[in-house]
């Protein structure tokens, strides 16, 4: 890995000269783990951690599953009820499995959210925030075609309409819609499909979880004042670093499993708390449930899907402009798409030369105000399409886009931002105090 | 920072989440408090006994309960009826038509047999009456304050409350429509159910004795379809408890790990 100078593997024995010559494998394991890390780095940081272990616990969980279910229309609703009296554990799976979507989402967010709020996506880290996007795109289909699996009410009818969306773009839509769904509607095609997708996406979310964490180990991690890990030689370098491990490993296992154990208490004692009662209904397509709620994860993009309607002025001037290939339904697609694509372009939208939302007073105004209209979206997602909520979701969707579109841009020219420290050192003592060890090197070898 | 993200993390996990559950026209469902609620909540087996009884003779008439097994009724954790009696009650039950149970139907005889315990109860399809196996689990009983579902918190998820309400809600009105009748009832959405009331009181004899009233029936049978929807509750709980138990004394000791780890990289703390 280049980047930061630090110490490299030294294969010793013959053994692992032997290896070494032949397979660097130790060496990279060793690089990968003892990364200088800035030694600023505050709770946020542990999400990353968090979402690798959801990762790791939703394969598992889900391959032995898979074991048990049956992807079929006529028995697919059964094989789970199966999976919760008859299969031993069963039960704690398939709970574990689906609170551990939630905790997964609960964690990408923060996640984003913190690479938001210190300017992660910045120069020169926009690799890692593109492929950042790229996993939580990904990880959205994945939850998505997981939930059609129980072959539950909620699970059709949102096939549906998801689907559906689809089948709103002009043209190419209706024979993608056709291939998704293999056939002119949801049935037991679409439940095999989504099945196979569903097993296949997490490991294409695994290697490009490979890659995030190459491409931020080449740049070095960001960290809470955004200001870079001096370079100049190792002695320097150490000043404003410490290895991963031991200090991040434990320090981000801490967190882990705190984190876990309110998960455990949600799995234990409520673990149907997030889910639809409707989902415990047999798919019936006959019937449609009075309200077609997606889960809570998608509820934002859900809120501004359903906020362009065809009365809103810029859906009736696009509709004018392209002569009715833009209709109303499919401009709140290009919206949904849209909200997420301008996450994607962050780093050419935002124009401040300061990274750390920590030393930019104006924007953190407007960062939270994201992140309260982000919550508020949520709650107008879950609500009817109907006043007072649709003129709502139409202003949280106008702020969510003039977030990313406008005010970043703007922010950059206009925002006189706050001194920032010279070093990473710097700001650590100004936190903690110089450290017990000699001033000049900061970074502790462990006892081993 | 990190206190205002906990905060927002809390916030989205409580408030949107829950708020899937909103739905419109909904009926009084009233608070029970159940012996199951909370997270030391246990069934309680001789209400799980009375409302299998209570199941059987009325509800059974109409209603299937086609996911659950005969032989957990012997379940620790569930009605923990003695292994005999199982098989006794296994055995006066008997397979309808070949068209409601293709499952049970004996195509060698030709005919109706009766069940054995590994069966599953049978799927009634009479009256097209749902099935109550999940029923505990299907219907909201509280989403609110606001959409949040917050209440569940403080009241239980709410599906046996809804069914013990319906059962109870019966206000005796009755209107035809379309050659249907439908029955007033205050917990039902919208009002109007197509089911006749089921219960009145004193509708089955209790071998412990136990009060049937009208109330005390329907809280039984909804206890019973709250084990039928959710018969690993228990041994899940306990599984909960554990887990959050040895999470947290892990968290205590790798708090404590991480704390002397790094007291070395960050000096003393400046007043």
């Amino acid at each position: 890995m280049a980047g930061i100078p630090h110490d490299h593997y030294e294969p010793k024995s013959g053994a692992e000269q032997w290896l070494h010559r032949r397979l660097p494998i130790v060496g990279l394991l060793y690089d990968t783990l003892m990364i200088p890390t800035p030694k600023n780095l505050n709770w946020m940081w542990i999400w990353g951690i968090v979402l690798t272990f959801c990762l790791a616990l939703q394969i598992i969980t889900g391959i032995v599953l898979v074991m048990h279910y049956t992807p079929n229309t006529e028995m697919a609703f059964a094989s789970i009820e199966h999976i919760m009296r008859n299969v031993n554990g069963g039960h704690m799976i398939r709970y574990l499995h689906m609170n551990g979507a939630s905790l997964f989402f609960v964690a990408v967010y923060l996640h984003i959210f913190r690479g938001l709020y210190y300017g992660s996506y910045k120069e020169p880290r926009e690799v890692t925030w593109i492929i950042g996007i790229l996993i939580y795109v990904l990880m959205m289909g994945t939850a998505f075609m997981g939930y059609v699996l129980p072959w539950g009410q909620m699970s059709f009818w949102g096939a549906t309409v998801i689907t559906g969306l689809f089948g709103a773009i002009p043209l190419i839509g209706e024979p993608i819609q056709t291939l998704l769904l293999g056939g002119p509607a949801v049935d037991n095609a679409t439940l095999n499909r989504f099945f196979s997708l569903h097993y296949l996406l997490p490991f294409v979310i695994a290697a490009l979880v490979v890659v995030h964490i190459w491409a931020f180990h080449t740049t070095g991690n960001n960290n809470p004042t955004g200001v870079e890990v001096r370079r100049g030689s190792k002695a320097e370098a150490e000043k404003d670093t410490v290895p991963f491990w031991p200090y991040y490993v434990i320090k981000d296992l801490f967190a882990l499993v705190l984190i876990l154990a309110v998960f455990f208490a949600i799995v234990g004692f409520m673990p149907n708390y997030l889910g639809h009662p409707d989902n415990y209904i047999e798919a019936n397509p006959l019937a449609t449930p009075a309200h077609i709620v997606p889960e809570w994860y998608f509820l934002p993009f859900y809120a501004i899907l359903r906020a362009f309607t065809a009365d809103v002025w810029v859906v009736i001037i696009a509709e004018t402009i392209t002569g009715g290939i833009v209709d109303a339904k499919f401009f709140g697609v290009l919206a949904m798409f849209g909200a997420i694509a301008v996450m994607a372009l962050t780093p050419w939208l935002d124009t401040s030369p300061v990274r750390s939302g920590r030393y930019r007073p104006k924007f953190k105004i407007f960062f939270w105000l994201l992140v309260a209209d982000f919550i508020f979206l949520m709650w107008l997602g879950a609500m009817p399409a109907e006043e007072p909520y649709a003129s709502l979701s139409l202003i949280g969707s106008a702020y969510w886009f003039a977030y990313f579109l406008v005010i970043l841009p703007l922010l950059g020219v206009f925002e006189k931002p706050l001194p920032q420290p010279e070093t990473i050192e710097a700001d650590f003592e100004a936190h903690y105090g110089k450290s017990d060890a000699a001033a000049g090197s900061a970074a502790q070898t462990p006892a081993e | 920072m990190l206190r205002q993200l906990a905060l927002t993390a809390t916030t989205l996990l409580t408030i949107a989440t829950g708020a899937a559950f909103a739905a419109g026209g909904e009926g009084h469902i009233e608070d029970i408090d159940f012996s199951f609620e909370g997270p030391f909540g246990k069934f309680d087996q001789n209400q799980l006994q009375r409302g299998l009884k209570v199941y059987t003779e009325v509800c059974s008439g109409c209603h299937g309960l086609r996911y659950v097994p005969i032989r957990t009724l012997a379940d620790e954790g569930g009605p923990g009826l003695p292994e005999d009696q199982v098989r006794a009650y296994a055995q006066e039950r008997f397979v309808g038509d070949e068209g409601a149970n293709p499952r049970l139907y004996d195509f060698n005889e030709g005919a109706a047999r009766s069940l054995t315990e590994n069966d599953f109860f049978p799927a009634v399809e009479a009256a097209n009456a749902p099935d109550l196996s999940l029923m505990a689990k299907a219907r909201a009983g509280f989403h609110g304050p606001y959409g949040t579902g917050i209440n569940q918190f403080f009241k239980g998820m709410g599906g046996p409350e809804y069914i013990a309400s319906i059962l109870t809600g019966y206000t005796g009105e009755e209107k035809e429509e379309a050659g249907t009748i439908f029955y007033e009832n205050t917990a039902f959405p919208g009002g109007w159910i197509a089911m006749a009331p089921p219960l009145y009181g004193e509708d089955v004899e209790f071998d412990d004795g136990h009060s049937n009233d009208l109330h005390h029936e329907a809280e039984d049978v909804a206890a019973f379809l709250m084990w039928t929807a959710e018969p690993k509750m228990m041994a899940r709980k306990q599984a909960g408890f554990v887990g959050v138990l040895f999470l947290t004394i892990f968290a205590v000791l790798l708090y404590l790990t991480n704390k002397r780890l790094w007291a070395n990289v960050k000096g003393k703390k400046r007043a």
